[in-house]
């Protein structure tokens, strides 16, 4: 048996098919998939993500700390909630994981603080990676959050139905909240953030309230949600799932996460800085691209892609696009592809387009 | 648990045979299997007129999480494939032993059916599986 979130129960009660995800028993549908999907896409839906690891960053320390273990610069955040995406690299500058940081306090204020939430299946080395690389610092304390269970809220109908989930001061600061803002009312942490390319919430909370919040967010018309969805829904808006699209063997210059780099200022020395300035000179001879098919079948993950006098490269993840109704991939090829290639898919090359890595955002279709 | 007919015969590939009495069978796949795919969005079906074998791969099914290869629980020539799939290809999820059905065979030897398993003993093989 695997680690139980606050909402096991909820799962079950709901007719939840449970699988093992890094540890722990997590819904992986809730009937299907695809109809979850359309949810998220059309009306609102709700995931259970309170696997993920969440790390608080304080000390007087704690700003210049994050400037160097974070390939992305947390200066970059002048509001209080804000919110940044980042890799986090090793000395070669392979990618140890990918993660969002928030500003917790008004920035520039002595005790200034921040919130990190990192993948649960790299939770281990993630921590003590982190906690390794505060040996320079005098003042950083880095403290897990196990207790707060997270409800993500996706979908056009998101924000609107949470509001009616929850308190009025709960409800007043949803309405406050920016894009990629993330902030405290009454001891729960809301942010407008998400990982399926629809506006929507993720909220960190009480384990002892979740059951209710959920109950409440179901009866308010939220659909709930696996993360099956999850996957279609973040693979169709480009977003890279570590392990998956990136790992410590990959740049992230090789995995379209060229732009969480903050290489200005140049005096910031980050882990990871020198490697990647090496790489970006030598010249990058991979790149991750999107990929669409247009006849039947459905791309996946190791397939081969075939780039006809270039080479080849390989699919790091595919899907059927529910929205599109057509097979999609994420795949590493070579710099030189263009905006063709083919697939091998089980002995057979089949035609796909070459295209930037992003296919629907809230809820259309993003590329000609 | 699955739903597992008891007029129905079985292969361990969690295909369903249905003997339909004039030389003929109608094959799909199970409501187990269905459940293990998840979402099916793609079957792929052998053509008309073709002859196959037992166990030969004769389709694909495809669903969100994997693709798995359908293979023939019996020898013989296929007489008829369900188009609708092609549209439709949920009605594997939703009906499988109904309008879920992939296609039938006309047998070329009425001794396999022997071979079959029926509804008891495929579903200890699920249990056992499990």
């Amino acid at each position: 048996m695997g680690n139980k979130t606050a909402l096991y129960d909820k799962h079950q009660e709901m007719g939840a098919k449970l699988v093992d995800f890094g540890g722990w028993d997590m819904p992986i549908h809730y009937g299907s998939q695809v109809d979850e999907h359309h949810r998220v896409r059309q009306a609102a839906g709700m995931f259970d993500v309170s696997h993920m690891t969440v790390v608080d960053v304080t000390g007087t320390d704690a700003k210049e700390y994050l400037r160097y273990l974070l390939a992305n610069d947390v200066a970059k955040l002048q509001e209080k909630g804000k919110a940044l995406y980042s890799g986090m690299l090793n000395e070669d500058g392979g990618v140890i994981d990918d993660l969002i940081v928030y500003l917790m306090t008004e920035p520039g204020v002595s005790g200034e603080w921040f919130r990190i939430v990192v993948n649960c299946a790299t939770r281990e080395k993630d921590l003590r990676w982190m906690s390794d690389s505060t040996a320079s610092f005098d003042d950083v304390a880095l403290t897990e959050q196990p207790d707060l269970a997270m409800i993500a809220i996706q979908g056009p109908q998101a924000i609107s139905l949470a509001k009616q989930a929850v308190s009025p001061s709960r409800a007043n600061l949803i309405e406050q909240l920016s894009v990629f803002q993330g902030l405290e009312s009454e001891g729960w942490f809301i942010a407008r953030t998400g990982y399926t390319g629809e506006d929507g919430l993720e909220i960190m909370l009480p384990e002892e309230d979740a059951a209710d919040f959920w109950q409440k967010l179901a009866d308010a018309g939220v659909s709930p949600c696996g993360l099956g969805a999850r996957d279609t829904l973040r693979l169709e808006a480009g977003m890279n799932l570590y392990g998956a699209d990136m790992d410590e063997k990959v740049s992230p210059l090789a995995a379209n996460m060229g732009w969480t780099i903050a290489w200005e200022p140049e005096n910031r020395n980050f882990i990871g800085r020198e490697a990647l300035q090496k790489q970006r000179e030598a010249g990058v001879s991979e790149k991750l691209v999107g990929l669409v098919m247009e006849s039947r079948g459905v791309l996946r993950a190791h397939q081969k892609v075939i780039v006809e006098g270039v080479g080849e490269g390989e699919i790091t993840s595919g899907t059927f696009s529910p929205t599109l109704g057509c097979a999609i991939a994420m795949a590493r090829v070579p710099a030189a592809t263009a905006d063709s290639a083919e697939v091998d898919i089980r002995g057979k090359q089949v035609p796909v387009r070459v295209i930037r890595p992003s296919f629907v955002r809230n809820g259309a279709k993003v590329f000609d | 648990m699955s739903n597992i007919p008891s007029e129905l015969k079985y292969v361990a590939s969690h295909e369903w045979i249905r003997v339909e009495g004039d030389g003929t069978v109608t094959i799909g796949v199970t409501d187990h299997a269905q459940d293990l795919l998840g979402d099916v969005v793609f079957v792929e079906l052998p053509e008309v007129g073709s002859e196959v074998a037992t166990g030969d791969e004769s389709g694909v099914v495809e669903s969100v999480k994997a693709a798995s290869d359908v293979y023939a629980p019996l020898s013989g020539e296929v007489v008829a494939i369900n188009e609708e799939l092609e549209d439709s290809p949920e009605l594997v999820n939703s009906d499988p032993y109904g309008d879920g059905w992939f296609f039938k065979l006309k047998l070329s030897d009425s001794d396999e059916l022997n071979e079959l398993l029926d509804a008891e003993a495929y579903n200890d093989l699920c249990e056992s599986e499990a």
